[in-house]
């Protein structure tokens, strides 16, 4: 049963497992093992950016392809229940058209550009991909009329996901039975619905010829493969993957705008967390999204805390200084990459295999 | 010659002035194995290539049961039964030995496009793969990553991967090249037990000429990218052309 779940692909380190069942189960009960707004919060930008991050695995780490563009998906899903949401009645109906027209827009942009540069040298789909999202980016800031412009759109989520839903009327626990609550649990599950089927995907018949392509796409063709329309499957099924996890995050946030969903920085983490947990391996995206977002949260809090601890000692508390996470940050990808060039899970994969 | 498994016609390539495949028009039986040979530079894996299609010819044709394919992507010459294994090792590197049969039984099965089963349960497929390794005496390394092996093996592996593929028309581009002298002949067995079946046909470039006498019913001698002798193994191997030939000294008037 769980096998199947997980389509047979099993931990394979026993570290990964406990790792892997710690987030699931941290993820699940968040709202009751860590209270609070802030944890919550991170609580669902985890699980939106588990499902974005392994989407772009699916494309970097298991096709082969370097794509600049998964900010652009993403965007679509996040601005198609935002647009649909304006246009219609509060209700779950324009949400999940939305969603479904957002999804939609990004498979029919996927398959231009795939079909379009896919058939060429891969840097050319690298840069066409680099365009193609500034463009939509340009285009989105400038659409004030419609998108809002630099400022976003407020999404009229409804009533039943709002804090001011209310399922009981005492809290249980020290927790608030609200919309807020169901909000998360609905971005939760169907985080984890995509996961499964993203590594239901990659370890279908399918997902071995990504693999095979990655690995040598001459072969691939002459073995039969139409390694072109194969890429360009996978691209496709990438975006509409990273175009739902938008959707999740707009109604999350219940805001959309240019810098929480298509900005290059945003663009920037996803490759970040791919390489951090490990390319080709879908739980290197559970792990590295996991991992990058709680550093991106707490890292700032931690080292305040520390630079007081250690306020007696010299230079210390200046180097810990609050304002120099990023500096941190920073420090903490070139070590991480340095030590685990194959990312966290292909790490811990490898010392099983030599041990 | 309509009865010819795989045919090319005037098949021609140019590259700049150098014309390195010159009008070869030749027609492969089915039931044979044919060995293709010729001193080096004389076009016999371009003239492969042109088949499989990993080149586009300049001029000429190539058919396979009567029907014309040069226009063919490269995996649909494949779907449609041309197979081929190459000079230089190429094969999926970080994959195992068992993965790499297992995804060419995969492609000769049409299932690349099923994306929700799950791979590792489809049992027909592994155990078809499993069947070909055994056959090439190569199951004690399934599991092993195909960088892991010797280059003995990894010749082998690409063997083995022609062989899962039973394609109509096999072609091996020196399959023993590299290969120590204990190691060549198992593979040699392979390809002589492929022999015989009256709805297959063999194209063999080789240089070793023990295995061209051991093996081939039929020998085409290219130079110079033109078809220069074509015809039983033991005249053609002693006509003046191939003598000449692999003295490496030009040949007037053919």
């Amino acid at each position: 049963m769980l096998s199947v779940l997980i389509s047979g692909d099993r931990p394979r380190s026993v570290v990964l497992g406990v790792l892997l069942m710690a987030i699931l189960i941290g993820l699940a009960t968040a709202p009751f093992l860590f209270p609070g707004v802030r944890s919550l919060e991170t609580a669902a930008r985890i699980c939106v950016f588990v499902v974005l991050v392994a989407s772009y695995d699916l494309m970097l780490g298991y096709t082969g392809i370097v794509s600049f563009a998964h900010t652009m998906f993403f965007g679509l899903g996040a601005y198609g229940v935002a647009l649909a949401v304006d246009g219609m009645e509060r209700g779950f109906v324009p949400v999940v058209l939305g969603a479904v027209l957002g999804a939609l827009a990004a498979a029919v942009l996927a398959f231009a550009i795939a079909l379009f540069s896919l058939r060429v040298r891969a840097i050319f789909f690298a840069m066409i991909t680099l365009a193609v999202a500034s463009a939509v980016a340009v285009l989105v800031s400038q659409l004030s009329g419609l998108t809002g412009g630099e400022d976003g759109m407020t999404l009229r989520i409804p009533r039943e996901l709002t804090p001011a839903f209310k399922l009981l009327n005492e809290p249980v626990l020290g927790v608030r039975f609200n919309g807020k609550l169901l909000n998360y649990y609905l971005v939760f599950s169907v985080s984890l619905v995509l996961f499964l089927v993203m590594l239901r995907v990659v370890n279908s018949p399918f997902g071995r010829v990504l693999q095979a392509i990655r690995e040598n796409d001459f072969r691939a063709e002459a073995i039969g493969y139409r390694v072109v329309w194969y890429r360009t499957v996978a691209t496709c099924l990438s975006a509409v993957m990273a175009a739902l996890a938008g959707s999740l995050y707009a109604l999350w946030l219940r805001y959309v705008g240019p810098d929480t969903v298509l900005s290059f920085e945003i663009m920037l983490d996803i490759l970040l967390m791919t390489v951090i947990g490990g390319m080709g391996t879908m739980y290197g995206a559970a792990v590295g999204a996991t991992l990058f977002v709680l550093a991106q949260t707490y890292l700032q809090s931690l080292m305040g805390v520390a630079a007081v601890a250690l306020a007696d000692v010299p230079l210390l508390p200046a180097l810990l200084n609050p304002d120099r996470w990023l500096l941190w940050m920073g420090v903490l990808f070139i070590l991480s990459v340095y030590f685990f060039p194959t990312g966290i899970v292909g790490r811990l994969r490898e010392s099983v295999r030599s041990g | 010659m309509s009865d010819a498994l795989l045919e090319t016609r005037d098949l021609t390539v140019r590259f700049g002035g150098h014309v390195a495949v010159d009008g070869v028009s030749c027609a492969f039986a089915p039931g044979q194995i044919t060995t293709i040979v010729g001193p080096n530079g004389a076009g016999k894996t371009t003239y492969f290539n042109l088949i499989s299609g990993q080149i586009a010819p300049s001029a000429g044709q190539v058919l396979l049961r009567g029907s014309a394919i040069t226009r063919h992507s490269v995996a649909a010459r494949c779907r449609a039964g041309l197979g081929r294994a190459f000079q230089l090792t190429n094969l999926f590197p970080d994959l195992t030995v068992f993965e790499n049969l297992r995804l060419v039984v995969q492609s000769r099965r049409h299932r690349g496009f099923d994306l929700f089963s799950m791979a590792s349960r489809q049992r027909y497929m592994s155990d078809e793969a499993a069947e070909v390794l055994a056959r090439v005496r190569l199951s004690e390394l399934a599991d092993h990553k195909v960088s892991e092996l010797s280059h003995g093996n990894q010749r082998k592996l690409e063997v083995a991967m022609l062989i899962a593929l039973d394609p109509l028309v096999y072609m091996f581009d020196e399959p023993t090249a590299g290969m120590s002298v204990d190691e060549a002949p198992a593979v040699l067995e392979l390809i002589a037990g492929l022999r015989g079946r009256a709805d297959r046909t063999i194209l063999l470039v080789e240089h070793k000429m023990d295995v061209i006498r051991n093996l081939a019913d039929r020998i085409i001698v290219l130079h110079n990218g033109a078809l220069a002798a074509d015809g039983d193994p033991a005249e053609v191997m002693a006509s003046d052309v191939v003598q000449e030939a692999y003295m490496g000294r030009a040949i007037e008037d053919v």
